[in-house]
């Protein structure tokens, strides 16, 4: 970025990117350095962490209709207007058959690779073991990973980052794609909330007037003595800075991967783009909405068929666009419950209980559905309605913590819960 | 005060000047307002060791630590939104003593001229029932409420409806979950998707994908809403006027410490927009319930909370019956039918058999009753069991509201009611009926606990986001002396020499709510439509009325010090100031005056002046000159070959600054 070193006297960036470039900090020495120049250095120069993106299906996903258990009778006998058909050949309104008990929705084809090179494994049955049927109280104990505690102030992602101090972290080390920060990240470790990466950067009315009003802001949290916002503003500089190296308005995906157009295929591929920049990035949260599927949800086509269509098409290509970076990354999936087993009298579904996750990356054993199946014969069914609960969510984000992320204290991570590496489905290598 | 009208004298001073120094020199400054020759810093350092002696305007309140214009400007980052152009020479003349009197008296303020501009809002006037008549769900979910009801609501009462449904077999959690329309949850169980992203939220279905909407939701503030743009009778509506009433009182009112109380009850009794039905009883939650009740007793403004159809339906009370309710109605029904079918059927009376099939039968609902005591009340360490929260919940069975999508009244179900008696707190609670909620009411409102608890949380919005121990107790005295007064523990923290501690001085971050806000009073901002203001909150973070769980928003600054907030602020003040935030003007130059015009040095310290109170550290003002050296400053009009100032640019850089972010 060397046509803004000159840009007049904005001495600070100079000499921070001087000595990135010049690669100073050798020469310089750590501990002479001002702390930004630490951090700036030290979240360039970080290789082989590993990343996990959590991605949160608001609006609780109708798990039975996204990995069909389509040899269940009752399965048919319970949705006669929105069950997937059965596997056949050559038939592509039918499930993708997985195992020959469990099969993909059929709008999720873009991902059946993924499933078959052991890319991509399914924990079924899981989610969060309290009873609440209610969407934010449901989402609440997901993010706060505490269920049935009100009280957390934090988040489990948040709390993730916490067990894993670093010391000079870079500002990028957790992004949520969105305009707010999701409960999942609140909490002492920074993380930041990037509604479009296009749009983070100081918006003066003239474009030309960027760099004196950036330097200002710039200058002046630089100086505070306001505790702070001291610290803060020099992360969001910082972040701005190392952003523009990203150059977000230029990205071409790689091997010719193709995101879908819509909100959760672009805020993939600028997670996407953040992870190739190199930028320190370890942690990453994309929200996608619309599952709430009370009224026509639709079968093989319809409202969930399209939600899935961009799930898989957004993923796929992610997939594709990292191409052996994603040895490093794990994509996880969660929603807040499942639907009833039985559909209601709108062609839709209400409210249930358990769920299915989806884990993706290359530490993950893919190819298979874990996660012990409960039935879905009336009697085997939660409260008589919903896919019973066998897997609590947090043994899955707890196996990717501990063997992926490299968490060891998963008690700081989920207080209360018994995280027993014995407990662990096996989803994650090592 | 001279200082204000000498801003080319003031600037050099203030460069000079570190700010601790800085503020004492204030307090000099117009003691000795002419001719007054710089201090140097030791001399500075000097002088805060003696007694200052207290401004007249200062008369009657425990302030020692504050200069008079910190005292005042503290006042109105406290007790008022922030001050507006001439507001700090207002109050100083009035003496501020009186200025507080007549905020803890609202009533008596004339407050006509901010009532003309939310005239426009004609929802902020209607009951919950013309609302729900005029304002309807979109088609698909008329449709799909109307096939809800035919199926299974009778008229005149919901949660007897709702015991009906279960005993049909559905269960009513589900049934409440159909109210949901399928649109509103899209968009609202996301607390992020709010009615700032309107759009985005219609995007998942027929429109996906087709718009050039901006599809990460960053989105351009100044777009106008669907539900306003085609002044439609979409349900957003009503929550966005209420939403822009917000904004356009906080920032007009007179009766500025009623606004922020209005804020601070909402917040505390938070009810969420998205949740079902309580789009459409929002309205009235806060007209009726809130405002009536901000600086009155405690235990009215909780019996208000407690039977408005807004909380009953986001904590899902209204669902809440006694678990033996249905066999009862059962019961009744059956007895009913062999009565009308007369002689020789058999005694007793039987229910039809679906009816005895009880695995979904409609029980306790303890989401009232936990919310009540841990987030109302008693504070979640406020010495309550589990226990307590089950025997509450059972006091306040039946209240219901009385057919939610027409009338939305409340109302006391008897048949719902758990007749046996309860023990709360180690309390006997027999009232029977209705009264045993209301008795819960009165044993929760006279809790210590709750005194404690309300105290801190005013305190935490008012003084520090940790107040001092002392002050609590003295104010939760107050609270118990004066049957939960709550204009009395105002005072009681008011004239307080903690309230005016050097310490609590700019102690607060500003929420996003109140950086908009006070942003645009600090520039006299004239605004005819605050529906951008209100999504710039949003993208602040703070999307007003959206706050999903029950706790309301965080009043602590960790919650609001993030990168991405802290570049929207900037970035939302330089949009204000600067004249692009559609529906919102204001004239800096005038503010800056003529002085600043062509000299940036000038504006650039007449904005620290005006903006910041003249107190920001040398080195800010140091810098950002450096910066005002850039010649794109200048800009060049074609008629006016002179180049100009760009005094946009300057006042955002001023507004942007730290110290504009706490209050």
């Amino acid at each position: 970025m060397s046509h803004e070193c000159c840009e007049g006297v904005r001495g600070l960036r100079f000499s921070r990117r001087y000595f990135l470039k010049q690669g100073g900090i050798a020469l310089v020495g750590m501990s002479a350095m001002p702390a930004f120049l630490q951090r700036a250095a030290a979240a360039t120069a970080m290789p082989n962490k590993k990343q996990l993106v959590v991605l949160f299906q608001r609006g609780a996903a109708d798990g039975l209709n996204i990995v069909v258990p389509f040899s269940e009778q009752n399965y048919y006998r319970l949705r006669p207007t929105i069950a997937i058909p059965q596997p056949r050949r050559g038939g592509a309104d039918a499930a993708i058959d997985l195992d020959g008990y469990f099969g993909l929705h059929p709008s999720l084809a873009g991902l059946e690779p993924l499933f078959r090179k052991d890319q991509l494994a399914i924990v079924h049955a899981a989610g969060s073991p309290d009873p609440t049927r209610s969407h934010f109280e449901a989402q609440d104990f997901m993010e706060s990973g505490t269920p049935g505690v009100k009280a957390t102030e934090d988040g489990w992602l948040n709390r993730a980052m916490e067990a894993v101090p670093e010391e000079n972290a870079s500002p990028f080390r957790a992004v949520a794609m969105g305009p707010n920060l999701p409960r999942m990240l609140h909490g002492s470790a920074s993380a930041i909330a990037l509604p479009d990466l296009r749009q983070f950067k100081v918006m003066p009315q003239s474009p030309a007037m960027a760099a004196t009003v950036q330097g200002g802001f710039e200058a002046m949290y630089a100086q505070t003595v306001d505790h702070a916002l001291h610290g803060t503003g020099t992360e969001t500089f910082e972040a701005i800075d190392m952003l523009r190296k990203v150059d977000p308005g230029k990205y071409t995906p790689e091997h010719g991967a193709q995101f879908p157009t819509n909100r959760l295929g672009q805020s993939l591929q600028q997670i996407g783009q953040l992870l190739k920049a190199n930028i320190g990035v370890e942690v990453l949260f994309v929200d996608c909405g619309g599952w709430d599927n009370h009224v026509n949800e639709g079968g093989v086509q319809g409202q969930l068929s399209n939600l899935l269509k961009d799930l898989g098409q957004g993923l796929a290509a992610f997939h594709q666009d990292m191409g052996d970076r994603m040895q490093d990354i794990v994509v996880v999936t969660m929603s807040e419950f499942g639907r009833t087993a039985k559909e209601n009298g709108n062609r839709g579904t209400d409210h249930g209980h358990a769920n299915c996750m989806f884990v993706m990356g290359g530490d993950v054993k893919g190819g298979r559905v874990y996660g012990a199946w409960p039935g879905l014969a009336d009697h085997q069914l939660n409260e008589g309605r919903d896919l019973a609960l066998t897997t609590d969510f947090r043994l899955v984000l707890g196996e990717i913590l501990s063997k992926h992320n490299g968490v060891l204290d998963l008690n700081a991570v989920f207080p209360g819960f018994e995280n027993n590496p014995r407990r662990f489905a096996g989803l994650i290598k090592g | 005060m001279k200082v204000d009208s000498r801003p080319g004298a003031r600037a050099t001073q203030v460069r000079t000047s570190a700010k601790a120094f800085l503020s004492i020199f204030l307090s000099f400054a117009f003691v000795f307002p002419t001719g007054f020759a710089l201090p140097t810093p030791a001399a500075g350092a000097a002088a805060k060791d003696k007694k200052v002696k207290q401004d007249p305007a200062l008369k009657g309140l425990p302030i020692t630590e504050l200069s008079a214009d910190e005292a005042i400007l503290h006042a109105l980052n406290r007790l008022a939104y922030g001050p507006w152009p001439g507001d700090v020479e207002r109050v100083r003349q009035m003496g501020l003593a009186k200025w507080i009197e007549q905020q803890l008296n609202p009533n008596a303020i004339d407050d006509r001229a901010a009532e003309a501009r939310l005239q426009q809002f004609s929802t902020l006037r209607m009951s919950s029932a013309k609302l729900l008549a005029e304002y309807p769900q979109p088609k698909q979910q008329q449709k799909q409420a109307a096939a809800t009801e035919a199926r299974t609501e009778r008229p005149g009462d919901a949660a007897a409806a709702t015991i009906a449904r279960d005993m049909s077999g559905k269960g009513a959690q589900e049934q409440a979950a159909d109210a949901e329309s399928a649109e509103s949850m899209k968009g609202d169980t996301n607390a992020a998707a709010s009615m700032k992203q309107e759009p985005a939220a219609e995007m998942n279905a027929a429109t996906r994908g087709a718009g050039k909407r901006d599809l990460l939701g960053g989105g351009d503030p100044n777009a106008v809403p669907r539900a306003i743009a085609d002044d439609s009778k979409r349900p957003q509506r009503v929550v966005e006027e209420l939403a822009m009433a917000k904004v356009a009182r906080a920032i007009f009112s007179q009766r500025q410490l009623q606004q922020v109380m209005n804020d601070f009850w909402f917040n505390h009794f938070n009810v969420f927009a998205g949740k079902g039905e309580d789009r459409w009883f929002l309205t009235a939650y806060e007209r009726d319930v809130i405002q009536p009740h901000t600086m009155g007793k405690f235990k009215d403004l909780l019996t208000a909370t407690a039977k408005s159809p807004a909380m009953l339906f986001y904590l899902d009370n209204f669902l809440s019956a006694d678990p033996r309710a249905a066999d009862r109605m059962a019961a009744e029904q059956a007895a009913r039918q062999w009565r009308r079918g007369g002689f020789g059927r058999p005694w007793p009376p039987r229910a039809p058999q679906q009816q005895q099939a009880k695995k979904n039968v409609r029980g306790l609902n303890e989401n009232y009753g936990r919310e009540l005591m841990e987030l109302h009340t008693l504070g979640v360490d406020g010495g309550y069991t589990q226990k307590d929260v089950t025997e509450v919940a059972r006091c306040f069975t039946g209240w219901t509201i009385d057919k939610p999508r027409e009338y939305a009244d409340f109302k006391f179900d008897e048949r719902l009611h758990d007749p046996d008696p309860k023990i709360v707190l180690g309390k006997k609670i027999h009232a029977g009926g209705m009264k045993d909620g209301e008795q819960v009411i009165e044993v929760l409102a006279r809790h210590p606990s709750t005194a404690k608890f309300i105290s801190t949380k005013l305190a935490r919005r008012f003084v520090s986001d940790t107040p001092p121990p002392s002050l609590v107790e003295r104010m939760a005295q107050t609270f118990q002396s004066n049957d939960g007064d709550i204009r009395a523990v105002l005072k009681t923290m008011i004239y307080s020499p903690e309230f005016w501690s050097r310490e609590a001085y700019q102690a607060k971050i500003k929420t996003p709510f109140e950086l908009v806000v006070s942003t645009a009073r600090a520039l006299g901002a004239d605004v005819d439509t605050p529906m951008p203001l209100v999504q710039w909150t949003g993208r602040i973070g703070e999307p007003l009325y959206q706050c999903q769980p029950p706790t309301g928003y965080a009043d602590k600054s960790d919650a609001w010090v993030n990168t991405g907030a802290l570049l929207n602020r900037l970035n939302y003040s330089l949009a204000l100031a600067g004249n692009k935030v559609r529906g919102s003007r204001s004239d800096v130059g005038s503010l800056l005056g003529p002085e600043a015009d062509g000299d940036a040095k000038a504006a650039l310290n007449r904005a620290v002046q005006i903006f910041l109170g003249g107190q920001t550290a040398a080195t800010t003002v140091e810098t950002l000159e450096k910066q005002l050296d850039s010649p794109q400053l200048l800009q060049a009009k074609l008629d006016d070959p002179v180049k100009r100032v760009d005094l946009g640019v300057v006042a955002g850089l001023v507004l942007g600054a730290p110290e504009f972010q706490r209050r």
